[in-house]
């Protein structure tokens, strides 16, 4: 009984090892270890389920972003250009790139890659397209930047 | 921590060795008794690791600062290895001059090609087991039938009399096999010795493994194959013991062996080192694997797509795969994983042990200064042996340089090149020479005819009417006096690690270079395209020459991945400098000297479309004067559509 209480816990040891490891070679460390740690699942991921993780972050927070552009429609009406791109690239990412990215990363990671890459593009843009200031969605854009960031390095690990 | 909270509980209790510690430890380290049991019971290396990752953890949080600034270094690094770039992106939307950009129709639809092979709508990519049968050439192609994007990966089919003008037929082979549930993917055709077809594709399975299977005409008598039959013995082949279930993929066409038997080469990766494995074979379905590798370079990653086959030392035609001999040399070719990039390099095969040896280790495939087929935008490429002209063909997949918006948006991705001769350089041997194939020209309708000189800092127009659709031929010299001037003049230092990614484009000005054109130009050089020449001098007071095609103000967009593309190109003795270029909507296809430096380029301007295209000749040279005398011919589509019955009675088209 406490023997196979011990190798739980080795494993537990080994498993949590895995994630500090993969997100060592990320870009943003705390970033990649507080994306991960907050998903149950990643105490017994493979880096192909830590890559699934991290887009599933992706499209939480494109949905999430999807929401404020909504908002910001009935709040700031002048910006109603400019949040019509947005709109259009934020659900290119979570229609598009996070399906492709699931995919993908099981049988041809390099599609998957490009997918996740596209995503901080997309977000990118739509930021991009406020004049400075002016924009309500730049924190969350830079976050999906990052996260992109975070999950293209991953992926690169299944290359 | 959890796990260090988890490991409290189980302390000293049960450790007879921890009990007579026990007394001995003082108070403040009770905690780190429950690791030293665990070290005892499970073996220290597993918690020596855990503690060592703990301190090293809390050293790396103050190393943050410097994780932060490395981390735009590392996008940069990654841009350079896959284009579409975060840190790219960011730059110019800081650019507060550049306005809010949206794609609009008028845009999206004129970046459709006239005369690359492209399907209707959706996602294309890698080239699929090409091949020549009863007067039709076949094209097979990875193809998503569903949206723009990769995926619910199927075989495309179409065929053509002449490589040029193309049919769609129905799609060939669909994933309905627990062994191809996953995805049909790449594969190449052999010939059997009775003329016979077989494919070999690799199949990415309900369970995502890649394994290679084995399909053949459903009705040989049926010139346009449409029909194709799965082995019912399928997988043929999986992936052997020390090869991931990922890395085995992309079978070649096979060729025959000194002592009869059929011999193919399939790319995977051991750790990051590139290797091809070889496997022979008498009837496709049972196959003999070779405990050694065809060949295998360190530090390259997976190779996909690789390809074999025999060029002629002495000869300009083509050669069967399965052609050997004293004046023979064989290309080994793989796509790289991790870059996105195609290689090749020429050696030397040996078919007593199915090995090959590069001519040059230093330019070994997959090592970033190898051989390239294509130094743009140009990856899994396959060629095979056409035995009805005697020429070995090239087909390369171009993949878009847009964003995902945009291609959902346009309903399309990907094109492919134009098919390509491929031999080696006879003059050289130290390289492939690639070249549009002849059938091209049946699309030149009229022609202008130039000859100028143009000074330094000169752009001129080139005034041909429409320029969207463009083949240009052109011969530059470099006046003479100017050369003299150069090398008598000591003071100027030879450029030593030129090259076109780092010289700052085409307005970057040197003594003897940039000039070449401008294409998809608009009046006011707003948005342009250059495709030029850069002469400078290198080792030995040598002149060395670099062909580019610079991409950074090819568009107003700012969604776009906009590269600096080039290489050096040989020019020998006596030889002018002479370039062509295929301009077809948003692709530009450019060739140096016959083919020995070639540069696809994908671009989307926003203004320099429809009517609004012009063609420039230009010479940014400081010190040099330009002759340029060229020819442009307009180009007609090719209207490639569906297949119908009429397609057979109309002669085809020459």
């Amino acid at each position: 009984m406490v023997k196979m209480m011990m190798m739980a816990m080795m494993v537990g040891v080994a498993m949590g090892n895995i994630v500090d490891k993969t997100c060592k070679q990320t870009p943003d460390y705390t970033l990649c270890l507080s994306l991960l740690r907050s998903d149950p699942r990643s105490s017994s991921a493979d880096t192909v389920g830590l890559a699934l993780i991290l887009v599933d972050k992706i499209k939480a927070l494109g949905a999430e972003t999807l929401g404020q552009i909504n908002e910001a429609y009935k709040t700031k009406p002048m910006l109603k250009k400019p949040l019509d791109e947005c709109s259009l690239r934020y659900k290119t990412i979570v229609d598009v790139d996070v399906h492709t990215a699931i995919i993908a990363v099981k049988g041809n990671p390099k599609f998957a890659e490009g997918a996740v890459v596209d995503a901080g593009v997309e977000a990118s843009i739509c930021d991009g397209g406020f004049t400075k200031g002016q924009s309500p969605l730049t924190s969350l854009t830079q976050r999906m930047e990052k996260i992109c960031d975070v999950t293209r390095a991953i992926i690169r690990m299944l290359l | 921590m959890a796990s260090n909270e988890a490991l409290l509980p189980v302390t000293s209790r049960q450790d007879p060795l921890s009990e007579s510690r026990s007394d001995q430890i003082p108070e403040t380290r009770r905690r780190r008794p429950i690791k030293v049991h665990l070290a005892i019971y499970s073996g220290l290396l597993l918690i020596a690791l855990y503690v060592a990752l703990i301190v090293t953890h809390d050293g790396s949080t103050a190393q943050h600062g410097a994780k932060d600034e490395t981390s735009t270094e590392s996008r940069a690094r990654l841009a350079g290895v896959s284009e579409k770039s975060n840190d790219r992106v960011s730059k110019l939307s800081d650019d507060r001059k550049v306005e809010a950009f949206a794609w609009n129709n008028t845009m999206l639809s004129w970046q459709r090609t006239a005369f690359h092979f492209q399907p209707e709508k959706n996602w294309m990519n890698d080239p699929n087991g090409p091949l020549f049968y009863k007067g039709w050439y076949h094209f097979f192609y990875q193809y998503n039938p569903n949206a723009a994007v990769w995926g619910d990966i199927v075989w495309g089919h179409a065929v053509s009399k002449d490589l040029i003008h193309w049919l769609y037929l129905p799609i060939a082979m669909v994933p309905d096999q627990w062994y191809d549930a996953n995805g049909v993917w790449t594969g190449s055709a052999t010939f059997l010795d009775d003329g016979s077809i077989v494919m070999l594709y690799t199949g990415s399975t309900d369970k995502f493994v890649q394994v290679q299977n084995l399909a053949y005409p459903e009705d040989p008598s049926d010139p346009l194959l449409l029909k194709w039959a799965k082995f019912s013995g399928n997988p043929v082949l999986v992936p052997p013991p020390g090869i991931g279930a990922k890395d085995f993929r992309d079978p070649t066409t096979a060729w025959k062996t000194s002592s009869g038997k059929w011999r193919i080469t399939i790319g995977s990766k051991i750790n990051r080192t590139g290797i091809s494995l070889i496997y022979d074979t008498t009837d496709f379905k049972t196959y003999e694997k070779h405990d050694t590798l065809l060949h295998q370079v360190p530090n390259t990653g997976m190779w996909e797509c690789v390809d074999f086959y025999p060029v002629s030392k002495t000869q300009v035609n083509g050669l069967d795969t399965s052609v050997n001999g004293p004046d023979i040399k064989h290309v080994i070719k793989a796509s790289m994983d991790d870059t996105r990039i195609d290689h090749y390099a020429i050696g030397t095969y040996y078919d007593s042990n199915g090995t090959w040896v590069p001519d040059n280790p230093s330019i070994d495939v997959g090592i970033s200064t190898a051989l390239r087929y294509d130094y743009g935008k140009f990856y899994a490429s396959k060629t095979f042996y056409d035995q009805n002209k005697g020429r070995r063909i090239l087909w390369g997949w171009i993949g878009e340089s847009d964003s995902e918006a945009a291609d959902v948006q346009k309903g399309w991705s990907s094109v492919q090149g134009i098919p390509r001769t491929v031999v080696l350089d006879t003059r050289t041997r130290k390289n492939l020479v690639q070249w549009p194939v002849e059938e091209i020209k049946s699309l030149r309708l009229s022609s202008n005819k130039f000859d100028m000189t143009i000074g330094p800092g000169t752009v001129v127009p080139v005034d041909v009417g429409s320029a969207t659709q463009l083949d240009i031929e052109a011969e530059f010299e470099i006046k003479t006096e100017d050369l003299k001037l150069f090398f008598d003049d000591d003071s100027v230092e030879a450029d030593k690690k030129f090259s076109c990614e780092t010289s700052g484009g085409s307005t970057a000005r040197g003594a003897l270079g940039p000039f070449g054109f401008s294409v998809l130009a608009d009046e006011s050089l707003s948005e342009q395209t250059p495709v030029y020449f850069y002469v400078t001098k290198g080792k030995h007071s040598k002149l060395k020459t670099v062909f580019c095609t610079d991409t950074s103000r090819s568009t107003m967009a700012n969604d776009v991945v906009k590269p600096i593309y080039g290489s050096f190109v040989p020019v020998l003795k006596g030889e002018k400098l002479t370039m062509r270029i295929l301009v077809d909507h948003s692709i530009v296809e450019g060739f140096a000297q016959g083919g020995r430096t070639c540069i696809t380029s994908r671009v989307y301007p926003t203004k320099a479309i429809y009517g609004a295209t012009k063609l420039f000749l230009f010479n940014n040279a400081i010190d040099a004067t330009v002759t340029a005398s060229f020819k442009v011919w307009q180009m007609n589509s090719a209207f490639i559509h569906p297949y119908s019955p009429d397609d057979l009675s109309v002669p085809s088209r020459t």
